[in-house]
């Protein structure tokens, strides 16, 4: 049997591969530094919400593609959830095959463009490439380089809508329409199913519009990913919460055969601390969400968001980065980020903290916060903020933050966003009983095939996992995808 | 898109609109609400199921003016489309054989206790209701609440109808009178406030539907959260109904204003509009 290293070997012998590798020394290779991403000025793209990587030029993208040494054994491909054929499309940009390039990512990652604008590849792909492991240098860009592909072929024009197989009339529902919901859908549809997704906002996409900032993931580059995946046939149903606009049971009746649940983790925690329910204390998810998914920044939409001059945001992770940037681009004085660990610590992406800081962002770590105070009306003025420091590892492997005694101190604030993190959504486990999930609410699924307990219906993304990355809840789309195929493939041979 | 099909004035400050919306009519149950987006630029706003056909594939929407989004909603004619409607969302509310049960609206609240009334009612219980509003124009529903209640009184705070006085003195007549066993109290927080400080000197189970501020209506947002028992629970997915009593009124009454100044100043700017 072939397996994928065979095939990644055959494909890596291929004659245009084994001429681009000749056509320049390693040495000549590792001598190049790499490419850096030009960017808007920190100081004016705090105050507008355009994109704040520019994308790299046709010769930057060249250049940066001949850093890559094309590895007997791309240990890089080890690093991406979803096996993106890292060298294969990285090789086709140095012979200036963009197009081609492009295709190859979308022959495993149905979202190119957005994978190579926010997945963490400091800690995925570029982790395991050989510059790293080997050569103690700076990794290939193999994120600015998947990105750079990915434009190219949307702004050609050209964009290769991936074929389908015959129909096979067999329905299946994808509940939740973010990033795992999306990967199930393109291979669904791939593979001749009648694929419906149910989205429970007016407007598909998950985090990916409510949540990430247009700064870093413009909406319009979310549409287009939507649009393919529309012209390949898949149906979007938005306003349609499953189970209570119908129940998974309603919508068996209606032929639904297999269902996949990728509701994510939209439930925000709070610290339940004094005070943290006066006004101008938000959760991240209703910041963004106004900013984001309402356009409240824009005096022509309806939606109000209140946009402070002293903003605190509360967290260390995308969320808390998105949600400090934001508060800057809406106009703040002084931004703070008050985590409870140090800097290195932040689970955020390290692109976010460096932007962040630049923008002029306040780091407050090892800092947390314990009361908050308000005015007559409501409106939250000061908190108490207490100091930490680092004691022992726990669990996870961090130390853990200990509150320093006596070390409180008051902060003047007029908007504080608590973004500690959030948890699975409920509404899908609360209508059927009979699905088991975890203590913490996460839907327990098979590790190969993401079937959950109940036969037919799978799950993964943030409902499996309770909070994790694009690139991870893609990865689960489609390994749900193969287990509900190879499910329907054995259920029609039983008839 | 969801179609106007029905309207109705019931007021100067007060719409019905009979909208299709023929998933929502099927599923939904007393106490359910919705969420509504007028058109691409709108925002999110929670509206009561009021009533509902499940044949004709409608639900039915009592609107009261306070702001831009229900007063563009007032406007809108038969015939024109909802961008979004959402739902049905919350938790029904919990109908069963009380004995004698108490329903007191105040304002458009009535609009979401008119198909609890009729629910209880329906259940075999004995429904004794108050209806509340400030003048005789604004008492909405009269005749419809008067169908499925064996009692009901009015009071206006003028007394311009029915009998002068606040929606609590109705109550207490009733109270005084007699025995009940359960309250349902839904209409402006300040009213629910005063009407659950009644039926707790009664010692009656009380339950109240609160109507927060909203975003999402899915769990998503925090925005709608309140405290009951000293808790944080989230009105859309853990409400909208909860134990009267227990409910710290004084925080929801401050949280509901906060975007007072900011919907002011956008109602005064887009009342200029309408009116030229
Ligand atoms: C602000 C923010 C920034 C982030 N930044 C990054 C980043 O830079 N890089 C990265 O890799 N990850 C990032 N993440 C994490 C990443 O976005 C998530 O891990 C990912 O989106 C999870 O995908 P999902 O498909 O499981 O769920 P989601 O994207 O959460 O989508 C779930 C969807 O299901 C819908 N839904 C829920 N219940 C129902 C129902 N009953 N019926 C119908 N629809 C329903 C929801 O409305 C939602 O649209 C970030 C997250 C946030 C919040
Ligand atoms: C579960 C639920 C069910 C509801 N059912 C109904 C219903 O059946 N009919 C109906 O007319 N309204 C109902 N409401 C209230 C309705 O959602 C608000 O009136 C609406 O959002 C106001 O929007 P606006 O843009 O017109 O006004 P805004 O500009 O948002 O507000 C204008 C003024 O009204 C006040 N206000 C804002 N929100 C509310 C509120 N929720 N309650 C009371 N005052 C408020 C503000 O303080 C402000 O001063 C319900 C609310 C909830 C949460
Ligand atoms: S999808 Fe993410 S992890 Fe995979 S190659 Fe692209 S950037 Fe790296
Ligand atoms: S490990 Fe690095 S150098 Fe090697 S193929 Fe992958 S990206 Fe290229
Ligand atoms: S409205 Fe957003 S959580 Fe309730």
């Amino acid at each position: 049997m072939e397996t994928i290293s065979d095939i990644l070997k055959s494909e890596r012998q291929q004659a245009w591969r084994d001429e681009l590798r000749k056509s320049m020394k390693a040495k000549e290779r590792t001598s190049i530094p790499r490419v850096k991403m030009p960017e808007q000025d920190p100081h004016v793209r705090n105050k507008n919400h355009s994109e704040v990587n520019l994308g790299l030029t046709d010769e930057m993208a060249i250049k940066e593609a001949q850093r890559c040494l094309d590895c007997v054994d791309p240990t890089c491909i080890t690093g991406c959830p979803v096996g993106i054929n890292i060298p294969k499309f990285i090789k086709r940009i140095e012979q200036g095959e963009f197009l081609e390039s492009a295709k190859t990512l979308k022959e495993t990652n149905a979202l190119p463009a957005v994978c190579g604008r926010v997945c963490p590849q400091e800690v995925q792909c570029e982790a395991n490439c050989f510059y790293v492991q080997k050569l103690k240098k700076d990794p290939v860009a193999i994120g600015f380089l998947e990105r750079f592909a990915a434009d190219y072929e949307r702004n050609s024009g050209n964009i290769s809508v991936p074929g389908v197989d015959n129909k096979n009339g067999i329905k299946v529902a994808v509940i939740g329409s973010g990033p795992a919901g999306l990967a199930v859908a393109g291979d669904m549809i791939k593979w001749g199913y009648d694929v419906t997704v149910f989205e429970a906002l007016h407007e598909i996409g998950g985090v990916l519009k409510y949540g990430i900032p247009e700064f870093r993931l413009p909406n319009e580059i979310v549409d287009v990913e939507i649009d393919n995946l529309k012209q390949m046939g898949v149906k979007f149903e938005t306003n349609f919460i499953v189970g209570t606009t119908a129940t998974v049971d309603d919508l068996r009746k209606e032929g639904f055969e297999a269902f996949f649940v990728g509701s994510g983790a939209g439930l925000p925690k709070f610290m339940n601390i004094p005070g943290e329910n006066y006004r101008r204390i938000f959760s991240s998810n209703e910041y963004l969400t106004r900013v984001n998914l309402m356009n409240a920044a824009n005096p022509d939409y309806d939606t109000p968001v209140f946009s402070g001059k002293n903003v605190a945001v509360i967290g260390g992770g995308n969320t808390a980065m998105d949600s400090v940037r934001t508060s800057k681009r809406l106009g703040a004085d002084r931004s703070m980020i008050i985590y409870r660990r140090s800097i290195e610590e932040m689970p955020a992406r390290v692109e976010e903290v460096k932007h962040a800081q630049e923008e002029g962002v306040e780091f407050m770590n090892l800092n947390s916060p314990v009361e908050y105070f308000a005015d007559e009306k409501g409106n939250v003025n000061k908190m108490l903020v207490q100091k930490m420091e680092l004691g022992e590892p726990d669990s996870s492997g961090r130390r853990r933050p200990v509150p320093l005694e006596g070390s409180e101190y008051e902060v003047k604030v007029d908007t504080v966003v608590v973004a500690i993190g959030v948890s699975p959504n409920p509404l899908i486990p609360a209508s059927m009983p009979e699905l088991e999930v975890t203590d913490w609410g996460t839907i327990k699924v098979d590790k190969d095939t993401m079937q959950s307990s109940v036969e037919g219906i799978f799950a993964g993304g943030d409902i499996v996992r309770g909070g994790a990355t694009v690139i991870l809840a893609m990865g689960d789309g489609r390994k749900a995808a193969k287990g509900m195929h190879e499910y329907l493939k054995s259920k029609v041979g039983k008839k | 898109m969801n179609k106007i099909v029905e309207k109705e004035q019931l007021n100067n400050n007060v719409v019905k609109l009979v909208i299709h919306a023929p998933r929502i009519a099927r599923k939904r149950k007393a106490g359910h609400f919705v969420i509504v987006k007028i058109n691409k630029k709108g925002e999110r706003i929670p509206l009561t199921i009021a009533d509902a056909d499940a044949a004709k594939g409608t639900i039915t929407l009592v609107i009261q003016k306070v702001g831009v989004t229900s007063h563009k909603l007032s406007l809108m004619e038969e015939g024109d489309s909802l961008a979004d409607v959402v739902g049905p969302l919350g938790h029904a509310t919990e109908i069963y054989k009380a004995g004698t049960v108490l329903c007191a609206g105040g304002g458009v609240g009535v609009a979401p206790l008119l198909p609890i009334a009729r629910a209880f009612k329906k259940a075999g219980n004995r429904v004794l209701s108050v209806i509340a509003a400030r003048n005789r124009d604004l008492i909405i529903l009269e005749d419809e609440m008067r169908e499925c209640s064996d009692e009901l009184i009015i009071m206006t705070d003028d007394g311009s109808y029915g009998k002068q006085g606040l929606v609590t003195h109705g109550m207490e007549e009733i109270l005084d009178m007699v025995k009940v066993n359960l309250a349902v109290t839904i209409g402006p927080a300040i009213m629910m406030k005063f009407a659950s400080m009644t039926t707790k000197k009664y010692n009656v189970p009380t339950i109240a539907s609160l109507n927060t501020i909203m975003v999402d209506g899915t769990g998503m947002c925090g925005a709608c959260r309140v405290s009951v028992d000293g808790k944080t629970r989230f009105v859309c997915v853990d409400g909208p109904e909860f134990d009267a009593h227990k409910i710290d009124y004084d925080e929801m009454i401050m949280r509901l204003g906060a975007y007072e100044d900011m919907e002011r100043e956008a109602y005064e700017k887009y009342l200029e509009t309408v009116s030229k």
